[in-house]
């Protein structure tokens, strides 16, 4: 079993590494380009049973390691 | 007094530790391996600057679940004097003995270099030794301090008087210019509720003798050896 988890800054919190980004594209004349955050994109491989219960494991992950939920939210995709 | 100094992999302000309490102060210093189960018979514990675990993942995201943390957090909960310093309070929070979160400076840098902070809190273990108001001279060697935590908490922080210090000009003010890091409300210092833990990004303990260019550090360790007593 495959996960991909994704971890993002909350709104409202600043991320300078995506001001830092966007600057940058914008000096390069991609005008378009009106907001960038960075976030972080993990690959897990697990040796679980059931998809629920792997979700749920991953939850736990997440919560305890993986984000730090005081600045941060997290997506999880199970394949 | 007995200090315990936490050495996780990749602690390298231990040492500066060690010299600040046993050479400076005269009081027993010792250093406990990250994977020790036990802090009998201290009496307080710093948890040193650095990059543990190599900052990998999230400052001290990693350290937190070494094996001596549980130790730390009962060790906190049964009222002892746990100091964290930069990499040190970083774990702090991670653990949640502090709240909020230390992130990513504002200007992306590593900043090495001395910052001027104002005491706002004079009457904890760590700062009861410095006088509410007072400007200090204390050096920061951070790439994540920029101390994050919603409004909530910043209130209680503030309603509680746990804000042990924040970044100002040579002047004692508080300002956008005078802070290095991004820092909501300029803080560079907090405590617990119960006020036996402090999380600090400046590191006292380098400013503990003249030949360091400043010993405003000092009241730090005067005010945890005054309140053991």
């Amino acid at each position: 079993m495959k996960a991909k988890v994704y971890v993002t800054l909350k709104n409202g919190v600043l991320d300078p590494q995506g001001k830092a980004v966007m600057g940058a594209l914008k000096s390069m004349n991609f005008d378009e380009v009106r907001d960038v955050r960075v976030g972080k994109f993990m690959e897990l491989e697990l040796d679980g049973k059931s998809m629920k219960e792997e979700e749920s494991r991953l939850k736990e992950m997440c919560e305890k390691l993986l984000a730090n939920t005081v600045i941060e939210n997290y997506r999880i995709e199970i394949k | 007094m007995k200090f315990g100094i936490i050495v996780f992999p990749g602690s390298n302000c231990d040492h500066d530790c060690y010299h600040a309490v046993k050479h400076v102060f005269g009081q027993e210093a010792e250093y406990v391996w990250h994977k020790e189960t036990t802090l009998k018979g201290l009496d307080c514990v710093i948890l040193p600057g650095g990059f543990s675990y190599g900052d990998y993942l999230r400052t001290g995201a990693i350290a937190r679940f070494s094996p001596v943390m549980s130790e730390v957090i009962r060790f906190a909960a049964r009222g002892g004097l746990v100091l964290g310093i930069c990499n040190g309070f970083q774990i702090l929070t991670e653990a949640g003995l502090l709240p909020g979160a230390l992130m990513r400076n504002k200007g992306l840098k590593f900043i090495c270099s001395r910052v001027n902070l104002r005491v706002e809190n004079d009457s904890s273990a760590f700062t009861g030794a410095y006088r509410r108001g007072q400007t200090l001279s204390v050096p920061i060697a951070h790439a994540d301090g920029n101390y994050f935590a919603d409004d909530d908490t910043i209130k209680r922080l503030e309603d509680t008087d746990r804000v042990v210090y924040r970044y100002c000009s040579p002047e004692g003010s508080i300002s956008n210019e005078a802070n290095p890091n991004g820092s909501l409300a300029n803080i560079a210092g907090i405590l617990n509720d119960r006020g036996n833990v402090m999380g600090t990004m400046p590191h006292p303990e380098r400013a503990c003798e003249p030949v360091l260019g400043s010993t405003d550090g000092v009241r730090v360790f005067e005010s945890i050896l005054s309140a053991f007593a």
